[in-house]
């Protein structure tokens, strides 16, 4: 006699108010592959964890935002975010689109030059760069983008030594009616600041004021709020055209565009609530289009977005390694990622899928990683279906920052995988080995 | 172990403990193993009639059952033992 | 003539002490004399009282929260249309309205009318948008702010005299007095809907309120002023009368004429003691109080209905003043049987 299919026991409370079921069963849905490739079969050739990403994904949607902003707009230029993802492999995929490198550190900039960038195809942001940095990048002929007062002094003063021009763009930060307000990177719109930076740069022979750059926060849900900010730099296009006859040659939106990952104290999932490429782009174009510069004189658009761009094409794929109760009863699930290298789970409530059939009956369950650190939490609450040890699982969009904030604690990065054009897998990261962290490590005679 | 005898479950799953006013929802696994419990088997037999009747190996249904009794004890579902003070 | 039959569906079946239209509304479409209404109610809860009440709806499905996305909630009524043919939705439920703006398209082409305003209507006038509101339409608004986190609270001394009202996105409102008072609200609001917190000015003065009904196309094609006579400690109105406030009626009009407003709204607003009107909140949505409308001879429920299915709607021109509704609670006694048949299948 053929036996019945199991399924576990469950016994679940029915709360007076809160809904359990809804008459029909609830739907878990189950990620079984990636672009057609057993997700098992993954996990068995590369070890469990892995990262995964997707070379078609990557493609499709830097050519769908590509196409949001180019069929509105007439010059556009996206510049890839190094500091989302500087995987030399993801970031030569953007490069092979188009992209032009956008990095934030001196060791972002040389990763950018190895990858083949030209320097006069590299803005360069950030608080931090370093005299060497500077002198680099106006070497290079690099579109510099001045953080504060201190460092365009330095650009000055550096400037005197060589018969280079900087090129320079300042970055502005303003009210632009979302909360919070960043305020703490670059010259200020409102208080006159970024105006101020504008005729010092104008006053000074060695530099070339050729951009206005903002960046106005981090997953931005209102698309309006760019075109406010839009609105400001083409303002300020125009009064510095006024006083000093001069162009602004580009407009830089800088990212902050979300992506469909839920952030955590979100009402609604992300999945309805981000603005598509189209909503953002409407918003910019319009607001630059319509404001008072000449058409003829209408900037180069410029955008930085990382997030956006990477995040759907990334998942982890994992394993369960246990099942238990916590003192109230409640279900736990301890998997194989933790926050070391999902680090965006610090602010988002990522969706985890099933890897193979399973039950459909679920539970509330805290999904815990497998650091011994009580902070190790991927979901503090989720509807689960019943995973036994052993059972795959995938995360998907994680594509952004988790490949670059990722930290190694008490064991070691796994493997990051791409599926490339001909759905083959290739390693692109290696994972670590001890050999890597003895390499680092000096341990001083008297102790050997 | 025993289930409280005033505790009934309905075909559906749904299951009222009328002593607390609590309602529950049951699979049918779940479901099936109380009313083996009701009607007096142990823990052994059940294990033995659901690994006949079930796709499923001794070790994973046995942690299953235990986890799932801990949650009927956890509800406080099942006939306290005797205690003389 | 025969009675147009529809099916229509509502939510917010919640005639709880914080109490949700749905009842109230089903009540207005009963008394219809234009149609014959089967109601199928649309409940999130299983205990929300509007499913227990036998002359008040027909059938009764369990939804999914919008918070479990857009498609599981579609589905869901997709699946419901499938059974009950529906002709109409009157959403009710202020954190589902998104969902449903969002889907008004999708569910049309299938049959399922909705009268709501349009997202653009949506967006701007909700709470963190205020101001600019106020600004944009030349309406008094109390000074407000959003803030997202704790250490928003220590600046607002900069801003502010306490008393202050803490406000969440979708619903709840808090007199603070001190900071304290402000982390308190804070952490109980942002636990349930959510950041933005928005603080605002207290107004001193009456508060009145206008339910009305916008065609979408800049009329009014109903408005019931009314002053709250009761209020329960949940800043709910336990008693109301309507009043006879022709600036209200005015600045309600005109305010509808200027958005183009689609559908049913509330506007909450403070006489101060110069008699100077400030307005305090839009709902976008027909309130818990909309039978008052219904028994002073504006019956809103009626014609969102008749333009949801896009007849012309004549405005109403007036309303009886001085009707009164007193609310009251009431005991029904259900049985562990019907729990058991929603609980388990969703329906009952």
């Amino acid at each position: 006699m053929e036996k019945l299919r199991y399924e576990r026991p469950v016994i679940n409370k029915i709360k007076a108010g809160v809904p359990d079921k809804f008459g029909m069963q609830t739907k878990v849905e189950i990620m079984p592959e990636i672009e057609g490739i057993s997700v098992k079969d993954i996990l068995k050739e590369y070890g469990s964890p892995v990262f995964v990403l997707s070379e078609n994904k990557i493609r499709e949607t830097y050519q769908e935002a590509h196409r949001a902003f180019s069929s509105r707009y007439p010059k556009i230029q996206f510049a890839w975010s190094y500091k989302t993802n500087y995987l030399d492999a993801v970031c030569k995929i953007y490069h092979d689109e188009g992209s032009w490198a956008e990095v934030v550190s001196g060791f972002e900039y040389d990763k950018a030059i190895s990858n083949g960038v030209p320097g006069s195809k590299i803005l360069f942001n950030g608080p931090d760069k370093s005299n060497e940095d500077l002198v680099k990048a106006i070497d290079n002929g690099s579109f510099i983008h001045i953080d504060h007062f201190d460092e365009l002094y330095s650009i000055i003063r550096l400037t005197k030594n060589t018969d280079k021009k900087a090129k320079v763009a300042i970055r502005i930060n303003m009210d632009t009616g979302i909360y919070p307000q960043w305020d703490r990177f670059g010259f200020n719109y409102e208080n006159g600041e970024a105006w101020n930076a504008i005729n010092r740069i104008m006053l000074s022979e060695n530099l070339e004021l050729v951009g206005l750059h903002t960046h106005i926060g981090t997953y931005i849900m209102s698309a309006n709020a760019y075109a406010v900010a839009a609105s400001k730099l083409a303002e300020l296009a125009v009064r510095t055209n006024r006083k000093f006859n001069h162009n602004i040659k580009y407009i830089d939106m800088g990212g902050g565009f979300a992506s469909k990952n839920t952030l955590k104290g979100a009402y609604l999932p992300g999945k309805d609530t981000c603005p598509s490429f189209d909503d953002y782009a409407e918003a910019i174009t319009s607001a630059l289009i319509n404001s008072e510069i000449a058409p003829d004189n209408l900037p180069i658009l410029f955008l930085e977005t990382g997030r956006a761009l990477i995040d759907e094409a990334g998942y982890i794929l994992g394993t369960v390694l246990a099942n238990k109760r916590l003192s109230n009863a409640r279900r736990s699930t301890i998997v194989d990622v933790g926050v070391n290298m999902l680090f965006t789970s610090f602010w988002y409530e990522h969706e985890i899928y099933p890897a193979q059939e399973c039950s459909l009956q679920t539970e509330d369950t805290a999904i815990y990683g497998p650091l011994c650190m009580n902070i190790d939490v991927l979901r503090e609450a989720i509807q689960f279906p019943l995973l036994q040890k052993g059972d795959h699982f995938v995360i998907p969009r994680v594509g952004a920052y988790n490949m670059t904030q990722w930290m190694q604690f008490i064991t070691l990065r796994p493997n990051i995988l791409l599926i490339d054009r001909n759905k083959n897998i290739q390693i692109i990261r290696d994972k670590e080995t001890n050999e890597v962290f003895k390499r680092q490590e000096r341990v001083p005679e008297h102790l050997k | 172990m025993k289930i409280r005898s005033n505790i009934a479950v309905s075909d559906n799953g749904f299951m009222f403990d009328p002593n607390t006013g609590d309602s529950y929802n049951l699979n049918n696994t779940a479901a099936e193993i109380l009313q083996m419990l009701k009607s007096g088997k142990d823990e052994s037999e059940i294990i033995k009639e659901f690994t006949q009747k079930y796709d499923v190996d001794e070790a994973t249904f046995e942690q299953n059952l235990y986890d799932f009794l801990g949650m009927l004890g956890h509800y406080d579902l099942v006939e306290k033992e005797q205690t003389n003070y | 003539m025969g009675k147009l039959k529809l099916n229509i569906a509502v939510t917010g079946l919640n005639n709880t002490d914080n109490p949700g239209p749905g009842v109230p509304v089903i009540r207005g479409l009963r008394e219809s004399n234009y149609f014959d209404v089967r109601i199928i109610g649309l409940a999130y809860e299983n205990l929300e009282p509007g499913i227990y009440m036998k002359d008040i709806v027909d059938k009764v499905y369990q939804i999914p929260y919008p918070s479990s996305g857009t498609e599981a909630f579609l589905d869901r009524i997709k699946y419901i249309h499938s059974k009950e043919n529906l002709n109409v939705i009157i959403p009710n439920f202020d954190a589902e309205l998104y969902s449903f703006i969002k889907a008004e398209k999708e569910l049309g082409d299938l049959g399922v009318k909705i009268f709501l305003p349009t997202l653009e209507q949506f967006e701007e006038r909700s709470k963190s948008n205020l101001p600019k509101f106020g600004e944009k339409y030349g309406i008094k608004v109390p000074f407000s702010k959003a803030i997202t986190s704790y250490a928003d609270i220590n600046n607002l001394r900069n801003h502010f005299d306490y008393p202050l009202l803490v406000k969440g996105k979708f619903y709840d409102a808090y007199l603070a007095y001190n900071p304290e008072q402000v982390i308190n609200h804070f952490n109980k609001i942002t636990a349930k809907w959510g950041v933005p917190v928005i603080i605002q000015e207290f107004i001193r003065g009456t508060e009145v309120n206008v339910i009305a009904l916008g065609d979408g196309k800049g009329n009014t094609i109903a408005a019931v002023p009314m002053r709250k006579q009761y209020i329960t400690d949940k800043g709910k109105a336990w008693g109301g009368i309507t009043i006879a406030d022709e600036n209200l009626v005015k600045l309600t009009k005109k305010l509808i004429a200027d958005t183009r407003w689609r559908g049913g709204m509330e506007l909450e607003i403070i006489k101060n003691v110069n008699n100077e009107y400030y307005l305090i909140e839009i709902n976008p949505r027909i309130p818990a109080w909309v039978y008052l409308a219904v028994g002073a001879g504006q019956n809103i429920p009626e014609a969102l209905v008749r333009l949801a299915i896009g007849e012309n709607v004549p405005p109403y021109k007036s309303y009886d003043v001085g009707k009164m509704f007193i609310r009251y609670s009431y005991d029904m006694i259900g049985d562990i049987s019907q729990f058991e048949k929603l609980s388990m299948t969703g329906e009952l």
